[in-house]
């Protein structure tokens, strides 16, 4: 039963892998990479890893694709120049790939090697094994990555920050700091001034 | 039952077709970015599948950080993207030539 999952899961990853790198709309390329994550994360719930299996949906199609998706629609994009050489490279692309894919295949050697059930079956969840290790072992790799993500949100946000003339905006310490006197401003003058000489017809 | 060699396979082969979509695609920098996270992808299969096997977290932490660090890489790479478009409106990579290099 497992079995025939992995190979269902398997050969619809492929065909979507096939699909990113082979169509023509990038809006479609990046929705077959939507499926993409989706099937492996399918993969990776076979192998009892959850919790990744989870945080590659949330991270991966909740975030980054969006983020994908976001970029190729706002770009106003022509595909026909950057599909020029698509042809002329594919013989080489294909010849690079197979070699690879015999080299590697070759130096793993199949054979059976069973994955272990996992460690502790009494009831405890991947993400508490998970966490053990994260929170003891590589704590500070952890809060690396944590700096890292926030460079990344500062780097993305001053990348594509831009100045221009005769921009509105708003400026939010002067608004704070704001008196009333600056805002009201109290004339005094006389309340009634009799006018006399207005009647001549 | 599934073994680890059937992970490992699976992640050859998709780390080769991502191999490939640079190779023919190598004018558009979004298809280029996505091969690159499909890169990934068959890194973090063969991550998981060995941390499985061996019954050992560390794999699975290490997934945890690349995941990490190619979301960071996917949102820089498509900001410096979207700089490059608006100064130069174009992403093919065979105009992005003005370093000379």
């Amino acid at each position: 039963m497992d079995l025939i999952l992995f190979y269902i899961f398997a050969s619809v990853l492929v065909i979507a892998a096939f699909g990113v790198i082979s169509v023509k709309n990038s809006v479609h390329a990046a929705l077959l990479l939507v499926l993409c994550f989706f099937t492996t994360s399918a993969l990776w719930l076979l192998m009892q890893a959850e919790f990744l299996a989870v945080a590659l949906v949330l991270v991966y199609v909740g975030a980054v694709m969006v983020l994908f998706l976001f970029v190729v629609m706002m770009l106003d994009v022509k595909t026909e120049p950057l599909r020029e050489g698509f042809i002329r490279y594919l013989p080489v692309g294909i010849v690079v790939a197979l070699v690879m894919l015999v080299e590697m295949i070759s130096l793993m050697g199949v054979r059976g090697m069973a994955i272990n059930p996992p460690p502790d079956p009494a009831g405890a969840s991947n993400t508490a094994w998970l966490g053990k290790a994260l929170f003891t072992n590589f704590l500070l790799p952890f809060e690396v990555a944590a700096v890292i993500l926030t460079v990344a949100v500062i780097v993305a946000i001053m990348l594509t920050l831009r100045k221009r003339e005769n921009t509105k905006y708003q400026n939010p310490s002067r608004q704070v700091a704001v008196q009333a006197r600056d805002r009201v401003r109290i004339v005094k003058m006389p309340s009634a001034t009799p006018t006399t000489k207005e009647a001549t017809p | 039952m599934i073994t680890l060699a059937h992970f490992l396979v699976l992640g050859a082969v998709l780390f080769c077709i991502a191999v490939a979509g640079i190779f023919i695609n190598r004018k558009n920098i979004i298809i280029l970015l996505m091969a690159i996270e499909l890169m990934l992808l068959s890194v973090n299969m063969n991550f998981v599948a060995f941390s499985r096997y061996l019954g050992d977290a560390s794999g699975q932490v290490f997934v945890f950080f690349i995941l990490t660090v190619a979301a960071a890489e996917s949102a820089i790479g498509l900001a410096i993207l979207v700089v490059l478009f608006r100064n130069r409106a174009t992403i093919n990579v065979g105009e992005i030539d003005e370093l000379k290099g």
